[in-house]
């Protein structure tokens, strides 16, 4: 093979025709510029009309094109193949954990019900001012590396806890997204948040292997947050101690 | 589904409301109705927080007193009528403005993220065609952020409220044409489940179109992928008309080459742009406001700049925008997610280095004509009749707030304030004893005709091609700049790409993730809009805003101070008065439109 082919080796599984699914091979000319996995994805279709992906925003903002290249998760958007290309080859597979719709299409409706499982919404019961509720800049950057994830799912689905308990362990993408409204100096319902974590599943199946960190297209450490929850359920149970002792 | 689908074939599925889009608009929408008890759905051809929404970066400009607490929604209104060159409808930019503020509250209290100033308050930038006391008070800062993921967290803020409230959310499901009954009333949609390919009659008493934009039709444009003008084409193909079509933004930020937008708070926080010379020509263009005039301004000023050989690289084909001089520690908090972009697309970190940037369509300021209440109105006899059935709003509809240019921030703002006018609107409407008659067979049967010749094709034209063929067309004749006689060429290109577009070869019948299915019909709507553009634009004889034709180099207040309606079935253009009525305050009257 020359080098100036590209060999990409796609996982390919359409459920009305294939019993199961199977890795095809596409040669394509290496194109003149870097481009990014995601054009890549667009060429070969306009050749194999029938390769399935998503994509939206095409600009990493909008988290439809998580995929699994060269064994890593990222977005396909924002991966220059040249940051992927080993030996002139590209493996694109779906998502790893997560059933597979069709081609690189997975089923996300277990990592959306765990986004909901945490609530994800700021709950405050006091009535609302005229004007918006005051909070001061430090407060509000304690949400910054939070707010930002784009539920792309790339962290979940590369989390050994997650595949192993996937309707018990929250995962990394909703326990960030728990920990943001933790965080929020707006939200009453800490308790209650807290409360719904304590269980030996949601949260403590995290083992901190940082699979997540290393996945996350945005740079964001779902670890880290989930560091955080813990200390948080571990200084409530004390306070919880503490009280039942004084009673 | 089948090759061929009869109505008797499929289900219906019954709600109240429907809403078509699952982006700002639709989900504010939706939250306004999911609290009302009415059967409400949401059908979003994405998972809603990958709607085009989520890429707003700048902000949502609004009076809410914060960066100066004498601020005025007032003058809020006076810099839109401006920047729309005066054909925006006073009395919804004036609804817009004195609205907006209660609209931003509850965002806020929704839990929106929004930056903050050292008082608590939330953070405001300056943005382009803002102005105090009137434009007589010097630059405002009216632009409320999110960092500069203001549309990222307003999205994901009204989907986190959206589940709390309990909408009914269908996924991924891709409508296709609009349901009309024999009294010309909107009844509902015929749509299908991308994931397994069934496909329903989902009836309604009320539909709203709320699918954004279509910037798409173009070759370079900021706009997602996603954005193929669905719910305008569909109310097209169904007789509706299309108001102020020709009337479309060039971003004069979009990364050079990738397109991705670089928002106006870049020049908003302090950024200005550079020819090849490092002059800061916008000094010359608007004396004033320099790089903070209207985003047409900019945008025409940048292409003579390239066009009189003044452009940077290479090829002296784009602006540099500097931001560099902002310093590290102000790039990081207020722009992060620019300095993210800049180094993925453009491969230089603007800590260091200019963006290589260029004018980009952006934003489509026509639409669905619509009332502040976000009903959709025809034309008969001269007058405005209300669509039974059918609203729309945000992108796709044309209220119009934006008239013939928005300002930057305006559009987010417009999304909220009407989207939640929309949802109050048809609760009344419904709960008052309003609604629709229902459709026949034979009604659904006619919607589901194009769907059934896609299926049925079995040679033809291949979608993509197709689609490059017309956004080359649109972008090489209808541009920044514009003249009669290549318009003319480009309606003779588009005479023949409607022919292939109506004759696409559907290789992949299959059911399950069909994207190319979904890729063809979104070409078809692409045409619609792309069609009703170029008609429009060749038909107004002047410049005005964002339309700007060489032939006809001025405004024309004496024939064209009015809004352009496409009229889909005769495929012509009738002039629709702009209303200069507003209740609150004096209308503000045309002036010559300088910054």
């Amino acid at each position: 093979m020359s080098s100036n082919t590209l060999e990409v080796s796609m996982y390919r599984y359409n459920p009305e025709q294939d019993k199961f699914p199977y890795m095809k091979k596409y040669s394509i000319e290496k194109p003149a510029r870097d481009i990014m996995v995601l054009d890549l994805l667009h060429l070969l279709k306009e050749g194999d009309d029938s390769i399935s992906y998503r994509r939206s925003c095409r600009e990493g903002v909008c988290g439809s094109d998580g995929m699994n290249i060269n064994g890593k998760n990222g977005l396909a958007c924002i991966t220059p193949i040249s940051s992927v290309i080993k030996k002139d080859k590209i493996e694109l597979r779906p998502l790893p954990g997560l059933p597979v719709i069709r081609d690189l299409v997975v089923d996300m409706t277990q990592f959306y019900a765990q986004y909901e499982k945490i609530k994800p919404f700021l709950q405050n019961d006091t009535t609302a001012p005229e004007q918006e509720r005051l909070q001061s800049p430090e407060d509000r950057a304690k949400l910054d590396g939070l707010y930002e994830c784009i539920l792309c799912a790339c962290c979940s689905t590369s989390c050994p806890s997650f595949w192993w308990n996937p309707d018990k362990f929250v995962g990394p993408a909703a326990l960030l997204q728990a920990y943001r409204f933790l965080a929020d100096t707006r939200d009453l319902e800490t308790q209650n948040r807290l409360e719904e974590l304590s269980d030996p599943f949601s949260v403590y199946r995290c083992h901190g292997i940082m699979n997540c960190v290393s996945a996350c297209p945005k740079s964001l450490n779902p670890n880290k947050a989930i560091g955080e929850i813990k200390s948080m359920l571990l200084s409530n149970k004390k306070q919880v101690i503490a009280s039942d002792g004084v009673r | 589904m089948n090759n061929s689908t009869l109505a008797k074939d499929i289900k219906t599925i019954e709600f109240d409301a429907l809403i078509i889009g699952g982006g700002g608009s639709g989900m504010r929408t939706s939250l306004e109705l999911a609290k009302s008890g009415l059967k409400t759905a949401v059908v979003s051809k994405v998972f809603p927080t990958r709607s085009h929404t989520v890429s707003a970066q700048g902000g949502i400009t609004c009076a809410i007193g914060s960066a100066d607490p004498d601020d005025d929604w007032r003058w809020h209104m006076y810099d839109t009528v401006k920047g729309a060159d005066f054909i925006g409808d006073q009395d919804a930019i004036e609804y817009l403005c004195s609205e907006g503020p209660k609209a931003v509250f509850e965002l806020e209290h929704m839990g929106l993220p929004f930056s903050r100033f050292e008082n608590g308050r939330i953070y405001q930038r300056p943005f382009g065609g803002q102005s105090k006391d009137y434009g007589k008070g010097g630059q405002a800062a009216r632009t409320c952020a999110a960092a500069d993921r203001t549309g990222h967290a307003l999205l994901h803020t009204l989907y986190q409220n959206n589940i709390k409230e309990g909408t009914n959310f269908l996924n991924e499901w891709f409508a296709v044409d609009i349901v009309k009954n024999s009294k010309n009333e909107v009844t509902g949609v015929i749509a299908f489940s991308i994931e397994y390919g069934e496909l329903a009659y989902l009836k309604s008493q009320a539909t709203v179109m709320a699918t954004g934009g279509a910037g798409r039709i173009y070759a370079s444009t900021t706009n997602a992928l996603i954005n193929t003008g669905d719910g305008l084409a569909m109310a097209l193909r169904a007789g509706f008309p299309a108001q102020d079509m020709e009337m479309w933004q060039f971003h004069p930020t979009g990364i050079y080459g990738a397109g991705s937008l670089v928002t106006e708070g870049c020049r908003g926080e302090g950024g200005y742009l550079v020819n090849k010379d490092g002059e800061r020509f916008m000094e010359r263009y608007a004396p004033n406001v320099k790089d903070l005039a209207g985003r047409d301004v900019v945008a025409r000023s940048m292409v003579l700049e390239i066009l009189e050989g003044r452009g940077c690289g290479e090829n002296k084909d784009h602006i540099f925008l500097k931001l560099d001089h902002l310093g590290a520690d102000v790039l990081n908090a207020k722009l992060p997610g620019i300095c993210e972009l800049s180094k993925t697309f453009a491969h230089v970190d603007p800590i260091y280095e200019p963006i290589p940037v260029v004018p980009t369509c952006h934003y489509m300021m026509g639409g669905t004509p619509t009332n502040i209440h976000g009903q959709a109105f025809n034309r008969v006899n001269n007058i405005d009749s209300v669509v039974p059935g059918l609203f729309a709003a945000g992108e796709a509809a044309c209220v119009s707030v934006h008239g013939a240019n928005r300002l930057g921030g305006n559009s987010l703002l417009d999304l909220v304030v009407f989207g939640r006018a929309t949802g109050m609107h048809i609760q009344q409407e419904l709960k008052s004893g309003g609604g629709v008659e229902s459709a026949t067979k034979d009604d659904i049967e006619a919607s589901l005709q194009r769907l059934n010749h896609l299926n049925e094709s079995t040679s033809g034209y291949e979608t993509a091609p197709v689609k490059k063929e017309l956004q080359e067309c649109m972008q090489n004749y209808f541009g920044v700049f514009r003249r009669g006689e290549f318009m003319e060429k480009g309606l003779k290109e588009l005479d023949e790409i409607r022919d292939k577009v109506n004759n696409l070869h559907l290789k992949d019948k299959s059911n399950a993730f069909n994207t190319s299915r979904v890729e063809a019909i979104e070409l078809q709507n692409l045409f619609e809009v792309a069609e009703a553009t170029a008609i429009a634009a060749y038909s107004r004889n002047e410049s005005r805003g964002a339309h700007a034709r060489d032939d006809f180099p001025e405004r024309d207040d004496d024939n064209w101070l009015c809004h352009s309606l496409y009229d889909p079935i005769s495929k012509t253009i009738s002039k629709r008065d702009v209303n200069f009525s507003p209740s609150q305050v004096e209308a503000f009257p045309p002036v010559v439109r300088t910054y």
